[in-house]
């Protein structure tokens, strides 16, 4: 078992840098997402980790020892491709046992350890049937079994699940947290899923642009985002951001827009010496964080209802705030009856503020 | 799905009526006719080319006569020669030779391989004389490109032609034909998914367990179609006599070149048809061996 370090690693493709000075320890026996929009480095960054790349910068290191110059086969590593990448000439007990057949173990060995894999991950009885004849979770778990057969010290995963339908999707998704668990292996895992990387991760490493923006456990990340891109991602629907001016000059904090006024009590000493008056920042509240509140209530504004959409649980009302929307989440089985003109009312202690740049600002 | 015609049977033969009868005159009618004349003593000129015979198998017994089956210039010697210019030229030289080249340069892409191929493609599409013309000033004695590089790393400048005519059409036709099966192996790799690949890498694999036990497999019917291609091409190949015309003394006489010479030197139709007879034939044993090789594999995938 080993951690996976990055210093500095960077990568391009020709005019294009795909990871960009990149630096991460991941410790043993973590699992860790690596969260980003379409074309932001995930894959990249997992085909360094297993060799398939090589970095035009920095050094890559599995547990002690620094692997950048490493072929993929001396690494270690057991993959899972997003297409699966089974081979349709091989039985599933060929496939699952082929990186025991490259290291040299005996037939008869091959065989029983791809068998109690197999049987580990419910496959057991698909040993002699081909790829074709198997269906796409079967497939999924099939690929999984040869990555984990020869005990590797680091898995990788690139986008697994995205080949299933919803329903396999968690059913995959929580077995794959409870074999990593059960194995103790140090795993990244590739998804721009934001919820599979909730599920999943020990941390979550959000990326944009070749950039690991933020590295924290998820719900860090979902509470105290680094910037307002990771805010705009993780969540579903995502965190509102409502951007306004600051007037201090009054001994109180107001937050101005052009569709509301909000006094900030209590707010004024928490924000000494972070923002200046007159700065224009950005209110970041995460849709549970809002309640429907009357209009004397000096922590609400109001809007417009745009959309009310009743999902069980829970019900999402969209409102429309000058020319943003704005969604409440509001829990319970009976959906609120709302018309017209809503009050949004914000807890304020999980109110987030960023700066206009989109970093986030602590408050004291 | 229930598969519906757009035609109906009569409308749909009718419609094939051209080119079936195409196929008849040309290839149906001329086979039965060859057929025939082998059992004949049919000539260009003379009596019998007015009145042929009926002889039976007296052409076949010809062909087949074991007190000189092997003499030079015979039948079983121009089926040896053949055989050996089949396996050098066509087996092992563009099959084999053909697959490592693409595999090379599935390893090593860039423009190398781009260039290379074009280059491939531009020597595939000559035409057999221009290439035949340029292989006689390349394997000539004195001024040719060959004999000046061996000579000037002191390898002597041997008379290609006559002194070992036939490696000169078994290099001839490895240089002709390479570049089809490079071709066709290179679109049957690049075919596979990359990430079958680099799976196995990342598995563990070297490259040669990589060719053999994810590549190979898995264009296994590339590899069955190129052979089934090339040797019947070679089997049937009259180039070689564009640079040999089957000398010196008959050493290069493959059967395309005998059935020429059995049919046209001498015009003895009979002769020559009993040849071409027994041609097809080997042919057909050829083709139904890979095709049944063909299908099985295609049962066990
Ligand atoms: N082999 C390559 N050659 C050139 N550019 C590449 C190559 N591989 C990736 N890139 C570029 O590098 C950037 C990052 O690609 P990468 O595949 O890592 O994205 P990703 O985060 O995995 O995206 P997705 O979620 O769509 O899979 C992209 O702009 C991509 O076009
Ligand atoms: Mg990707």
């Amino acid at each position: 078992m080993a951690g996976v370090a990055f210093r500095g690693v960077s990568k391009s493709f020709g005019a294009v840098t795909a990871v960009d000075d990149v630096s991460f320890d991941i410790h043993d026996g973590e699992i860790v997402c690596l969260l980003g929009p379409s074309g932001c480095g995930k894959t990249t960054t997992l085909r360094l980790i297993a060799g398939l790349e090589g970095p035009t910068a920095g050094s890559i290191h599995i547990g002690d020892r620094d692997v950048t110059m490493i072929s993929p086969k001396g690494r270690d590593i057991g993959m899972v491709f997003q297409d699966y990448a089974l081979y349709p000439h091989m039985t599933i007990s060929d496939n699952i046992s082929y990186p025991l057949k490259v290291r040299g173990v005996s037939k008869e060995e091959r065989a029983s350890r791809a068998a109690e894999v197999a049987a580990s991950l419910q496959i057991g009885n698909l040993l002699e049937r081909r790829p074709g004849q198997i269906s796409g979770g079967q497939q999924q778990r099939t690929s999984v079994a040869r990555a984990v057969v020869h005990k590797p010290q680091v898995f990788l995963f690139d986008e697994p699940l995205s080949n299933l339908d919803a329903k396999l999707r968690l059913e995959a998704r929580g077995f794959i947290k409870h074999l990593q668990k059960r194995l103790g292996v140090t795993s990244i895992y590739v998804t721009h899923d934001q919820a599979e990387a909730m599920a999943l991760a020990d941390r979550i490493a959000v990326m944009d642009g070749g950039r690991i923006v933020q590295m924290a456990p998820p719900l860090e990340v979902y509470h105290r985002p680094a910037n307002t891109f990771v805010a705009n991602f993780l969540g579903s629907p995502p965190m509102n951001l409502l951007p306004v001016r600051l007037e201090r000059r009054t001994g109180v904090t107001r937050f101005v827009a052009d569709a509301f006024t909000i006094t900030a009590e209590g707010w004024h000493e928490r924000l000494q010496g972070r923002v200046d008056d007159g700065e224009s920042v950005i209110l970041g509240v995460r849709p549970e964080h809002l309640a429907l509140g009357e209009a004397d209530d000096p922590w609400s504004f109001p809007g417009e209802l745009y959309a009310t959409e009743p999902l069980g649980p829970e019900t999402l009302i969209t409102i429309s705030v000058g020319d943003a929307l704005t969604t409440l989440r509001i829990f319970g089985d009976d959906p609120p009856v709302v018309d017209g003109r809503v009050h949004a009312r914000i807890q304020n202690t999980n109110l987030r503020l960023f700066r206009e740049g989109g970093e986030r600002i602590e408050l004291g | 799905m229930q598969r519906r015609s757009i035609l109906s049977l009569p409308a749909g033969l009718l419609f094939l009526l051209p080119a079936g009868a195409f196929v008849f005159v040309f290839i149906i009618l001329p086979f039965f006719w060859i057929a025939a004349v082998s059992f004949t003593n049919r000539t260009l000129t003379g009596r019998t080319a007015l009145n042929p015979e009926f002889v039976g198998l007296a052409n076949y017994r010809r062909l087949f006569d074991p007190d000189r089956f092997f003499n030079s210039g015979e039948f079983g010697a121009s089926l040896i020669l053949t055989g050996q210019f089949v396996f050098f030229s066509a087996i092992l030289g563009q099959a084999i030779l053909g697959l490592l080249l693409a595999w090379f340069f599935y390893n090593h892409r860039g423009w190398v391989q781009s260039t290379v191929q074009t280059l491939a493609i531009v020597a595939w599409i000559m035409p057999d004389v221009v290439v035949a013309f340029a292989w006689f000033a390349f394997l000539d004695r004195d001024d040719g490109t060959l004999n000046q590089i061996l000579s000037a790393i002191g390898l002597g400048h041997p008379d290609w032609l006559l002194a070992l005519p036939m490696v000169s059409i078994i290099m001839f036709n490895i240089w002709r034909g390479t570049a089809f099966s490079m071709l066709l192996f290179s679109s049957a790799l690049g075919s596979i998914p990359p990430s079958h690949l680099e799976t196995a890498s990342v598995a563990g694999a070297t490259g040669l367990q990589k060719l053999r036990d994810i590549i190979l497999p898995l264009i296994r019917t590339h590899i069955i179609t190129v052979l089934i291609l090339i040797t019947l091409w070679t089997f049937n190949t009259f180039t070689p006599f564009l640079l040999t015309g089957g000398g010196p003394a008959f050493q290069t006489e493959v059967v395309s070149i005998y059935t020429y010479r059995t049919a046209f030197q001498f015009f003895r139709f009979g002769m020559g048809g009993a040849v071409g007879m027994v041609m097809m034939i080997i042919n057909l044993a050829f083709a139904i061996v890979y095709l049944g090789i063909l299908r099985s594999q295609k049962a066990h995938a």
